[in-house]
C-alpha cells in the first residue's frame, strides 16, 4: 500500500490541483440532482395523463405532432452546433468562430422556445389552461420546467459571450463554456424523453 | 394589489392578543416578543461591545470551513432551544385540564414548527456543521472544494431558519405538521400564509443542503491527501460521503413537492386537488422519497461520530472497518427503497406493502452490524467515560430499543394498528434523539478543541448527559405505552383519564430534557470562563486516532502546514507508536486560500427577502429579490482575484512553532486526561 501511496504522491501537485476538472465534476453531480426533478415531473405527468383528465381534454385531443417535431429538430440541431462550438474551442478555433457557433446554438434554442410558447399560447386561448385539470397542470409544469431551463441556458450563453469579450478565451471562460455545454446537452436528452412521453405517446 | 401583498396589521404578533385576549394569544405574543427582544438584545450587545466589525470580518464573510461549521452548529443550538421549549409547552398543554390553555390551532402550529425546526433547522445544520469542521481535517484537505458555495449554503440555511423565527412575529406558521400533506395544506383548508412559510423556509434550506451535498462529495473525491484511498478514509468521512450522496438525490423531491404545493396554492394548479384530476398521493410519495433518505442523512453522520469516539475512548482501533463501511453503504442504498412504509394505510395493495415492509426490516441488518462493530470495539478495551463516550454508549442502549420498535412498525399489519399514534411519535424520537442529537453532542464535546483550543467542562458535560438520558426515557417511554393504548398523535388534549399519569411522567421527562439543555448552556459558559485552564495547545487531548489530532488546537486557518503522507489507515497512531509527537513534514509549498467575502451573506439575505415576499404574495418585491440574487452571482463571476497566498515560509514557521510547542509540553498519563494537567498530547504508550 505504501508503494501505491508514494506513486500517487509523486503524481500529485500539492499546491495547485486541477480546478477546472473538479468544477466540471461538481457540475456533473449538480446535473444528476437536476435530473431527479425532471424524473419526478415525468412520473407525475405519467400519472396525470391517465388519471388527471377531469373535465379537460385528453392528450390525444390536445396534441398534434407538427410543431413539436419542428421544435425538436431545432433543439437537436442546436446540440450539434454546440458540439462543434466546444470541439472548435478544444482545437484552437478563433474566438469569432466559437462565438459564431454559440450564437447559432442560442438562436436555435430561441426558436425552440418560441414554438413552445406559441403552442402554450394556442392551448391557453382555447381555454386549456393549467387550472383546468391535473393533466394540464402536469403538462404545463413538465414542459414549462424544461422551457425554463432552456431560457436560463440562453441567458447564461449571452452573459458568457459578454465575459468572453471581457476576459478573452482563458481557462475560466473555457471551463464555463464546457459547463454550459453539459447543461445544454442534458436538456436535449431530457427533451427526447419529454417528446416521446408527452407528444409521441400522447398522440398515439 | 398593494405592494405589501397579503400582509396586514393583524399579522403582527402583538395584535391578536389585543383583539382576542386569551392565554393562548398571550403565549403567542410572548414568544414573538422574545424573538424581537432577543434580536434587539443581541444588537445592543454587539454595539456596546464593538463587536460588529469583528463579527463581519471574522465570521460573516468567512469562507473557512471550520468557522462555517461553527456557525452552523450555533444556528442548530439556538433553534434547538426553541424546539425543546415548544415540546415543553405541548407537554404542559396535554396535562392541563381539557381543553388546555392553548387554542387547537396554536397547538397545531406548535407541533408543526417543532417538527420542522427539529429536522431542518436543528438536525440538518448540526450535522452539516460537524461535517464542515471535521471531514476536511480527516482527509487531509485544506478546505471544502467550493468554499464560496459552502458559504452560500450556510446563509441559505440561516435564511430559512430566520423565516421560521419570523413566523412568530409576522403572521402564522402552518398547522399541518412537518409533513404538510395536502389537501389539508391546500389553499381551501389552509388559506393563511402558514403553509407558505413552510414551503419557502424549506425551499431555501433544501437548496442549501443540495449544494452542501455536492460540496462534500466533490471534496471527498478530489481533495483526499495523496495516497489516501477511499478505503483508507475514516469512518466519519465514509459516513459523510454516503450522506452527501443522499443529500444530492433526496433533497430534490422535497424541493419539487413543495414547489408543486406552492403552485397549487398560489396559481390554482391541480397537482394535489382530487376534484380536478390531481392526486394527493403523489405528494406523499414525493415527500417520503425525500423523507426516508433524509432519516439516514440525519443518522449516518452520527454513526460516523460514534465510530470515531468509541475507538478513541476504548484505546482500540475500530472493530471490522470494512464491514462498517459496507454497512454504511448498504444503509444508504436501502434508504431509497422503503419510503412507502410511511403510508402503509393509504390504500395500495397488500403485496406492495409486504415488499416495502420486508425492505424496511432489511435495513435492520446493516444497522445491527454497526451495533456489533461498536460493541466489539469496546470489548476488552480500556474504556474512559468522557462526556463524548457517555453519549456514545447511551446511544447504543437507547437506539437499539428504537430499532426494535422500528422493526415492529415495519410490519404492515402492526402498522395498521399503530400508525398515527403516539407509539410512532415515541419511535422516531427514540431514533433521532440518540441517533442524531447524542451523536452531535458527542461530536461537539469530542472535537471542540480543534475549533477553539480548549476542552469543554467535563463535569457539566456529564450532568447534561444524564439529564438528557433520563429525560429522554421519561418523556418517550410513556408515549409508547399510551400509543399502544390508542392515543393518536397531534391531539391538542385528551379526555381519557387512563392516559393522564403517563402524560405527567412525559411532562416531567420533557422538563428533565430542558434541564439537560440548560446544563449544556452552563457547560459552554463555564468552559469559556475557565478556558485558560482547559487549553490544550499541543493538540490531541484524548490520545486520538485520526490525523485531525496531529494538528495543534485550535487548528490554524490553513489546517495543515504540509499535507500528511498517508502511509496507512491511521498514520497518526503509527507515528505515535513510533515515539513521535508530531508528524513528519512533507514538502512546504505556497498554498492558496479563498479570500473572505461578504457576497454569500448578501446572496442569502436577498434570497430570504425573495422568500419572504413570496410568502406574503408581494410579487414585485419577490421579482426584484430573485433578479438581485442572480445579479450578485453574476458580479461574483467577474471576480477572478479570489485567493490569497500563504507562502511556504509562513507554513514552515507554523510547523516549527508547533514543533517547539509539542517539545515543551510535558507528557502526562492517560489517567489525568480530564484534569487541568492536560495541555494536549496525551499518549498511552509512554509517560
Amino acid at each position: 500500500m505504501s508503494n501505491t501511496g508514494a506513486a500517487h504522491a509523486a503524481s500529485h501537485d500539492h499546491g495547485h490541483h486541477d480546478k477546472t476538472g473538479t468544477v466540471i465534476f461538481g457540475f456533473w453531480i449538480f446535473l444528476m440532482s437536476d435530473l431527479i426533478a425532471f424524473s419526478l415531473m415525468i412520473a407525475n405527468y405519467a400519472d396525470a395523463e391517465w388519471h388527471g383528465i377531469a373535465n379537460g381534454p385528453s392528450p390525444h385531443e390536445l396534441f398534434s405532432l407538427g410543431l413539436p417535431t419542428i421544435e425538436t429538430m431545432a433543439l437537436l440541431i442546436s446540440t450539434f452546433t454546440f458540439g462543434i462550438c466546444t470541439l472548435g474551442m478544444k482545437y484552437g478555433a478563433s474566438m469569432k468562430r466559437t462565438v459564431g457557433w454559440l450564437v447559432l446554438t442560442l438562436a436555435l434554442g430561441a426558436i425552440f422556445l418560441g414554438i413552445e410558447l406559441y403552442e402554450f399560447h394556442e392551448f391557453w386561448t382555447e381555454g386549456n389552461t393549467p387550472q383546468v385539470s391535473g393533466f394540464l397542470t402536469a403538462y404545463y409544469s413538465l414542459v414549462g420546467l424544461h422551457g425554463l431551463h432552456v431560457t436560463s441556458g440562453i441567458i447564461w450563453g449571452i452573459l458568457l459571450m459578454v465575459q468572453m469579450k471581457t476576459f478573452g478565451m482563458n481557462d475560466l471562460i473555457k471551463s464555463r463554456l464546457v459547463r454550459l455545454g453539459l447543461f445544454w446537452h442534458m436538456l436535449d436528452i431530457v427533451w427526447i424523453a419529454l417528446f416521446t412521453k408527452v407528444y409521441l405517446m400522447g398522440v398515439l | 394589489m398593494s405592494i405589501l401583498g397579503s400582509l396586514d396589521w393583524n399579522d403582527i404578533f402583538i395584535v391578536p392578543f389585543f383583539t382576542e385576549p386569551s392565554l393562548s394569544t398571550g403565549i403567542a405574543a410572548g414568544a414573538g416578543g422574545v424573538v424581537v427582544l432577543g434580536a434587539l438584545a443581541v444588537m445592543v450587545l454587539l454595539t456596546v461591545k464593538g463587536w460588529w466589525k469583528p463579527l463581519w470580518s471574522n465570521w460573516i464573510t468567512t469562507l473557512d470551513h471550520k468557522k462555517i461549521g461553527v456557525i452552523y452548529i450555533v444556528l442548530a443550538l439556538i433553534m434547538l432551544i426553541r424546539g425543546v421549549l415548544e415540546a415543553v409547552v405541548m407537554r404542559a398543554q396535554q396535562v392541563s385540564p381539557a381543553p388546555g390553555f392553548l387554542s387547537v390551532e396554536h397547538h397545531a402550529e406548535l407541533f408543526s414548527t417543532h417538527g420542522t425546526i427539529m429536522i431542518f433547522f436543528v438536525a440538518m445544520p448540526f450535522l452539516t456543521g460537524v461535517i464542515n469542521v471535521v471531514m476536511p481535517l480527516q482527509i487531509g484537505a485544506r478546505d471544502m472544494e467550493f468554499p464560496f458555495m459552502n458559504a452560500v449554503s450556510l446563509w441559505l440555511s440561516i435564511g430559512g431558519a430566520a423565516l421560521v423565527m419570523a413566523s412568530l412575529v409576522v403572521g402564522h406558521f402552518e398547522t399541518g405538521g412537518w409533513t404538510a400533506y395536502p389537501p389539508y395544506t391546500g389553499i381551501k383548508l389552509s388559506p393563511n400564509e402558514g403553509v407558505d412559510y413552510w414551503i419557502w423556509s424549506l425551499g431555501l434550506t433544501s437548496v442549501g443542503s443540495t449544494l452542501s451535498g455536492i460540496n462534500f462529495l466533490v471534496t471527498i473525491y478530489k481533495q483526499r491527501a495523496p495516497g489516501m484511498k477511499l478505503f483508507d478514509m475514516s469512518i466519519f468521512a465514509w459516513a459523510t460521503l454516503c450522506t452527501a450522496i443522499l443529500m444530492i438525490f433526496a433533497m430534490m423531491p422535497l424541493t419539487v413537492a413543495s414547489l408543486m404545493l406552492a403552485l397549487d396554492r398560489q396559481a390554482g394548479f391541480h397537482f394535489f386537488t382530487a376534484t380536478q384530476g390531481g392526486n394527493m398521493m403523489n405528494f406523499a410519495n414525493m415527500f417520503w422519497l425525500f423523507g426516508h433518505p433524509e432519516v439516514y442523512i440525519l443518522i449516518l453522520p452520527a454513526f460516523g461520530v460514534f465510530s470515531e469516539v468509541i475507538p478513541t475512548f476504548s484505546g482500540k482501533k475500530i472493530y471490522g472497518y470494512t464491514s462498517l463501511v459496507w454497512a454504511t453503504i448498504a444503509i444508504a442504498v436501502l434508504s431509497f427503497t422503503v419510503w412507502v412504509h410511511h403510508f402503509f394505510t393509504m390504500g395500495q395493495t397488500a403485496n406492495l406493502n409486504a415488499i416495502f415492509g420486508i425492505a424496511t426490516m432489511t435495513i435492520g441488518v446493516p444497522t445491527g452490524v454497526k451495533v456489533f462493530n461498536w460493541m466489539l470495539t469496546m470489548w476488552r478495551g480500556k474504556l474512559r467515560f468522557s462526556t463524548a463516550m457517555l453519549f456514545s454508549t447511551g446511544f447504543i442502549f437507547t437506539f437499539v430499543i428504537g430499532g426494535i420498535t422500528g422493526v415492529m412498525l415495519a410490519n404492515p399489519t402492526i402498522d395498521f394498528a399503530t400508525h398515527n399514534s403516539l407509539f410512532l411519535v415515541a419511535h422516531f424520537h427514540n431514533m433521532l434523539i440518540p441517533g442524531l442529537l447524542f451523536g452531535m453532542f458527542a461530536a461537539v464535546n469530542f472535537w471542540f478543541p480543534l475549533c477553539f483550543g480548549f476542552r469543554l467542562d467535563e463535569k457539566w458535560g456529564r450532568r447534561s448527559f444524564w439529564l438528557w438520558m433520563i429525560g429522554f426515557y421519561g418523556a418517550f417511554m410513556p408515549l409508547y405505552a399510551i400509543g399502544l393504548m390508542g392515543a393518536p398523535r397531534r391531539m391538542a388534549f385528551f379526555t381519557e383519564p387512563a392516559y393522564f399519569p403517563w402524560l405527567v411522567i412525559a411532562m416531567l421527562g420533557a422538563l428533565c430534557v430542558l434541564a439537560g439543555l440548560i446544563a449544556q448552556v452552563i457547560q459552554i459558559w463555564v468552559s469559556v470562563k475557565n478556558r485558560e485552564s482547559l487549553m490544550v495547545p499541543a493538540g490531541d487531548p484524548w490520545d486520538g486516532r485520526g490525523i485531525e489530532w496531529s494538528l495543534g488546537c485550535p487548528v490554524p486557518e490553513y489546517d495543515f502546514t504540509t499535507i500528511p503522507a498517508m502511509t496507512s489507515r491511521e498514520p497518526w497512531v503509527d507515528a505515535k507508536e513510533a515515539g513521535k509527537r508530531i508528524m513528519d513534514p512533507t514538502e512546504f509549498v505556497d498554498i492558496h486560500l479563498p479570500k473572505p467575502t461578504g457576497m454569500p451573506f448578501l446572496v442569502g439575505l436577498v434570497a430570504t427577502l425573495f422568500a419572504f415576499a413570496m410568502i406574503f404574495q408581494m410579487w414585485l418585491i419577490a421579482a426584484v429579490g430573485f433578479v438581485a440574487m442572480w445579479v450578485l452571482v453574476l458580479i461574483r463571476s467577474y471576480d477572478t482575484d479570489w485567493e490569497e497566498t500563504i507562502t511556504a515560509e509562513e507554513l514552515r514557521e507554523g510547523y516549527e512553532a508547533h514543533k517547539r510547542l509539542v517539545e515543551t509540553t510535558p507528557q502526562i498519563r492517560l489517567d489525568d486526561e480530564f484534569t487541568t494537567k492536560n495541555r494536549g498530547l496525551i499518549m498511552e504508550t509512554q509517560v
